[in-house]
């Protein structure tokens, strides 16, 4: 068993076992740094495949910002514990057979297209300079410009939508 | 993996380890001396010549103090928390370059730690890590004020990383680079804060917020919060917290010598590499006793007002030094490398214009309706 095997099982072990425990925890602030741990495990893997752009970016983004404010809410809203019993009895039966669907389904994907997955093209040798973040960039920049602007619109009108909803009104009607 | 390598990287860290710890116990040592001083008093004179020992018998204090636990604290995470605030300042110092590589006979020293292509972003994805320590402190306490606490200094190190973020996408437009080598090489012609003296302005003062210092230093706003998130806290753990807020400063120090002021760079550093260092050092004391000298001057600012600088004047300030700088850049590139002098006149009047508007919104609303 090689080095690199070795280490992807390791962490592949504790990202799964980070995402059950943030399923079972009954504490949403233990639940949320589960979370977290669950984040910096998947920043593992994109530097085990030479992404380290993207690895940094993940630990600031999701690990980092968005999981900040995750657990500023629910400190602040003081919801960090959860109700012992079931809220949606049905949604564990529901949960079950959905989870076997998708194990199926891909068991016959991975026997039907089993030979091509097998050729993953390795990871340009310019990963892990410079190069490959200008290259990242040119791509996003270049080719895939349009997309990466309607994303961003779509960003700024959500952002627009929860000051908006936060906004305050009097009681005539009017915006505070 | 080649054994020479690893040892040189073990010994390395070591020594900046120590270094920084060292560095911790005698900035405290300066800072009370510094503010004795702006305070026209005398400061700390009792242990040894200068008090110089005086760091050694504030730990040797602390050490032996009572822990205290809270009996209904959340235990493990009110373990962990002070953990968790002191690695992140500790590791963020690793792609910190100090020096030229220095050559020892065939062997050549470098003096940096981990040389990562993306190392800007490492410094952000650590530094954002960071702020789990404070919440989960003041969270895990179950004490309503360090709660409070906790949740400001976590709000406001949130909010003045965004503006922290673009002053280094501002550093990374100017080299072209993400390396910190690469970024220090580049201010070879002009260090950075003379061509973007706004953009290192708002800097500093994003990282005395990120550091939670005054006049940003929201969780020792004793009147509201007792001691804020460390309110529980005693004995090592306290030193802890204290540790990781003085470390910092001089990690944060570092960074900003890296991106603005220079880095290592300075007359002769090239004939004579081992200088490298010093002028480092030199630089990082300087804004050391620049922080200090703030804390002397400024009172503390209200909780809403400072959250409101940061969104409201730090931000698109920021945002506009990006556009001003990346504008200047490329006249610079397409028409004429002079041109580059047009950035800072525009940035420092952006600037002036921010300084301006802070001065309009401190103005009370009775003097503002004359």
């Amino acid at each position: 068993m090689t080095m690199d095997l070795m280490g992807f099982i390791l962490v592949a072990l504790i990202a799964i076992a980070t995402a059950i425990g943030m399923l079972y925890s009954r504490n949403a602030v233990y639940a949320a740094l589960f979370l977290v741990l669950n984040f910096v495990s998947v920043a593992i893997f994109y530097l085990m495949l030479g992404a380290p752009f993207v690895a940094l970016s993940q630990v600031t983004v999701y690990a980092g910002a968005i999981m900040v404010l995750f657990l500023f809410v629910i400190m602040l809203l003081g919801a960090e514990k959860l109700p012992p019993a079931e809220v949606l009895p049905w949604q564990r039966p529901l949960a079950f057979v959905l989870a076997l669907l998708l194990f199926i389904e891909g068991i016959y994907w991975l026997s039907v297209k089993a030979g091509t997955t097998a050729q993953i093209a390795s990871p340009d040798a310019t990963i892990g300079t410079m190069d490959a973040v200008r290259s990242m960039s040119m791509m996003l920049f270049q080719e895939y410009l349009l997309p990466f602007e309607v994303t961003s619109i779509l960003l700024l009108i959500a952002m627009i939508g929860a000051i908006v909803l936060t906004k305050r009104v009097d009681k005539k009607g009017g915006q505070a | 993996m080649d054994w020479m390598l690893l040892l040189e990287w073990v010994i390395k860290s070591f020594v900046l380890s120590l270094i920084l710890l060292g560095g911790f116990a005698y900035l405290t040592w300066f800072e009370r001396k510094v503010l004795a001083r702006f305070q026209v008093r005398i400061g700390p004179n009792r242990a040894g010549p200068y008090a110089l020992l005086q760091p050694i018998a504030d730990a040797v204090k602390l050490i032996f103090k009572e822990e205290f636990t809270p009996a209904r604290a959340e235990k493990i995470l009110f373990f962990l928390a002070p953990i968790v605030t002191v690695v992140p300042a500790l590791v963020v110092a690793a792609v910190v370059p100090w020096g030229p590589d220095i050559q020892i006979g065939s062997y050549t020293l470098r003096l940096y730690i981990a040389d990562i292509s993306v190392g800007v972003l490492y410094i952000t994805a650590i530094t954002s890590i960071a702020v789990y320590g404070i919440t989960l402190a003041g969270w895990s306490s179950n004490n309503k004020y360090a709660l409070m606490g906790g949740l400001r200094s976590s709000a406001q190190m949130v909010s003045y990383e965004l503006a922290l973020g673009f002053c280094f996408v501002i550093a990374i437009l100017m080299s072209g680079s993400m390396r910190p080598i690469d970024i220090v090489d580049a201010q070879r012609n002009g260090w950075f804060f003379l061509i973007q003296p706004a953009g290192a302005f708002v800097f500093l003062i994003a990282t005395l917020a990120e550091v939670n210092r005054a006049p940003f230093d929201m969780p020792e706003a004793e009147q509201e919060l007792a001691a804020g998130f460390h309110s529980e806290y005693s004995g090592m753990k306290f030193a802890l917290f204290f540790m990781a807020e003085y470390t910092k400063m001089i990690t944060i120090s570092s960074i900003a010598v890296t991106l603005f002021f220079g880095g290592y760079l300075g007359p002769f550093v090239d004939q004579l590499p081992f200088l490298g260092p010093i002028y480092m050092l030199a630089k990082i004391v300087a804004l050391l006793f620049f922080m200090v000298w703030v804390r002397a001057t400024l009172p503390r600012i209200r909780y809403d007002r400072l959250m409101a600088f940061g969104w409201k004047v730090l931000l698109p300030l920021t945002l506009a030094l990006v556009l001003i700088t990346a504008v200047g850049i490329l006249l610079a590139q397409e028409v004429n490398p002079n041109l580059i002098w047009i950035t800072p006149v525009i940035s420092a009047f952006a600037g002036f214009f921010a300084i301006g508007l802070v001065d309009r919104s401190l103005r009370r609303k009775a003097y503002a309706a004359r």
